[in-house]
């Protein structure tokens, strides 16, 4: 589904991402672990086309997307959240799923006519929907300023889906929650997989990228170290140096 | 009687200026362009009316076109600049217009005397009003009608998709690029709907003055239109004709027994009303409030 070829990114002197060769099958969660400033966010960003690459290729479906702007990128079914949470903080929670509902493929599926007359109260159903999904149904009309941070990123997952993608980045959605919230994460991701939706997942939370994972890669110094199963990845010496520090060989 | 409707007129062309700067503001953007595309459809429609005897209507439909048009050609590389660049780009090309229309030099003989833009004489007799007898009545319930028109397309704008689209852009760049917005577009389509909107009002306000120069269209008339959004708040569209009521109504009109202190309070007070209400005068708060008191909210 998503191929990534010789990916780099130089800033300045600093090679954030060196070279990364990565592949996501349709279907599948990638964890993607490693340690602080070891290129995690970046490899979002650049699949995401936020920032121009050094070198390398993006290719989403067979078809090299490495030139596109941002909002081509989500049209094409790839939709993220964000590290820092970034939401639309003076418009409310219905708008901020309203804004990113441009439901990109399916757009250019309908007519303009069959958009025009019940597209409307479609969309609308829909995002109520994701609402009670997320379990925010109740903060409808608050700004999304003023919501608990725990419900801030309940909402900017949600805020992806309405985007319709069919690859979703989630760059670190555990931090700063609490083991309950972290439950109800992993039971969400469970769910979206059954849906179809390849994932990626960027996470520090350790547990819960062994848990949900299929497959596990793993960054240091903006250079893939280790890849596989969890398990495999569990007992790779290099990981654990890593992660550790020292010389487990 | 004349004095409070020619205030009238003149709060509601600038309530048009200030919306036309609102539009723009929504993306985030701080643009000092407005004046110029104000300027614009001042003499277009001036010279559609004096020089080619169009009817009024017509010509301001098209005053709005060229200030749309021109908006749009600067939107797109003025755009590729945010903040401090944007405003100093902004403000080069307001110049630029102000000085074009300072060398402008087109009058043809009527007669025995010569019409039309005379360089940094101006533009004098825009007599379209007077010579179709139109009283100050008129005049001012014209302009208003213009100034409602607006005012409701943009508050049903606001309300739409697209209103909440505009304020995604202005408030996080990054994530309405990453919900899919082509931000590109968006910020130049705002740019454009503020050009038509100064476009008109240039048109409206060359009508009613009949004598137009390029200095009224200066750096100040600038600041004054993004100053009106900005005291206003940019909860809805009624903040910004609250500012201009406030600034061209109480601050300039009201307190002119004041003499020359009134210009250091006029600063003073813009001053303290932005930090009694850093939002705006009608901020999202008090916008709910005064629904509230209109109508009772079902809870």
């Amino acid at each position: 589904m998503l191929n990534l070829s010789g990916l780099t990114k130089h800033f300045g002197g600093v090679r954030a991402v060196d070279g990364i060769d990565l592949a996501i099958a349709k279907g599948e969660i990638l964890g993607l672990i490693g340690p602080n400033g070891s290129g995690k966010s970046t490899i979002v960003n650049l699949i995401c086309g936020l920032f121009p690459m050094t070198a390398g290729r993006v290719i989403f479906r067979d078809v090299d997307i490495s030139d596109l702007p941002p909002h081509a990128r989500v049209d094409r079914g790839i939709a993220r959240t964000f590290q820092n949470i970034r939401l639309f903080g003076q418009l409310t929670v219905w708008q901020n799923l309203w804004v990113a509902q441009n439901s990109g493929e399916q757009r250019h599926k309908e007519r303009f006519l069959t958009r025009w007359f019940g597209g409307a109260r479609r969309a609308r159903d829909e995002i109520d929907r994701m609402l009670e999904f997320f379990n925010l149904a109740h903060k409808r009309d608050e700004l999304a300023a003023n919501l608990a941070f725990g419900e801030q990123r309940r909402l900017e997952f949600a805020r992806a889906l309405a985007a319709k993608p069919s690859l979703l980045l989630l760059d670190e959605p555990a931090a700063g929650m609490n083991a309950e919230e972290i439950d109800q994460l992993d039971d969400r991701i469970r769910m979206l997989r059954q849906d179809g939706i390849t994932i990626m997942l960027i996470e520090h939370h350790v547990e819960l990228v062994m848990s949900v994972a299929d497959r596990i890669a793993v960054l240091n110094f903006g250079q893939k170290i280790a890849e596989g199963t969890p398990a495999k990845v569990q007992a790779d010496p290099a990981v654990r140096e890593a992660y550790l520090g020292t010389a487990a060989a | 009687m004349d004095f409070y409707l020619g205030l009238l007129q003149i709060i509601g062309v600038h309530t048009l200026l200030g919306l036309s700067a609102y539009c723009v503001l929504l993306t985030g953007q701080v643009s000092l362009a407005q004046a110029g595309f104000f300027a614009i459809g001042a003499y277009v429609a001036g010279m559609l009316t004096v020089l080619a005897a169009w009817p009024l209507i017509l010509a301001l439909v098209v005053s709005a076109i060229a200030g749309g048009a021109m908006a749009c050609a600067v939107g797109f590389p003025a755009l590729r600049v945010k903040g401090l660049m944007l405003v100093v780009a902004t403000v080069a090309f307001g110049e630029a217009v102000r000085l074009f229309f300072f060398n402008f030099d087109y009058q043809v003989a009527r007669g025995d005397i010569r019409i039309g833009p005379h360089g940094g004489e101006g533009f004098r007799q825009i007599r379209y009003f007077p010579e179709h007898g139109w009283t100050t009545l008129d005049v001012a319930l014209f302009i208003w009608t213009a100034v409602a028109l607006v005012m409701a397309a943009l508050w049903w704008m606001d309300r739409s998709r697209s209103g909440a689209v505009l304020r995604a852009v202005g408030e996080d760049e990054i994530a309405a690029q990453s919900s899919g917005i082509n931000i590109t577009a968006v910020k130049v389509t705002a740019m454009t709907i503020g050009g038509v909107i100064a476009g008109l009002g240039g048109g409206i306000f060359a009508h009613y003055t009949t004598h137009i120069e390029h200095v009224q269209f200066g750096v100040v008339l600038a600041t004054f239109a993004i100053a009106y959004p900005i005291l206003g708040g940019l909860s809805n569209v009624f903040g910004t004709l609250l500012a201009v009521i406030f600034i061209q109504g109480f601050l300039l009109e009201g307190l002119r027994f004041l003499g020359d202190w009134r210009n250091l309070l006029f600063g003073g007070l813009i001053v303290l009303a932005m930090n009694l209400r850093p939002r705006g005068l009608l901020d999202a708060g008090s916008t709910i409030a005064l629904k509230r008191l209109f109508f009772k909210t079902k809870e």
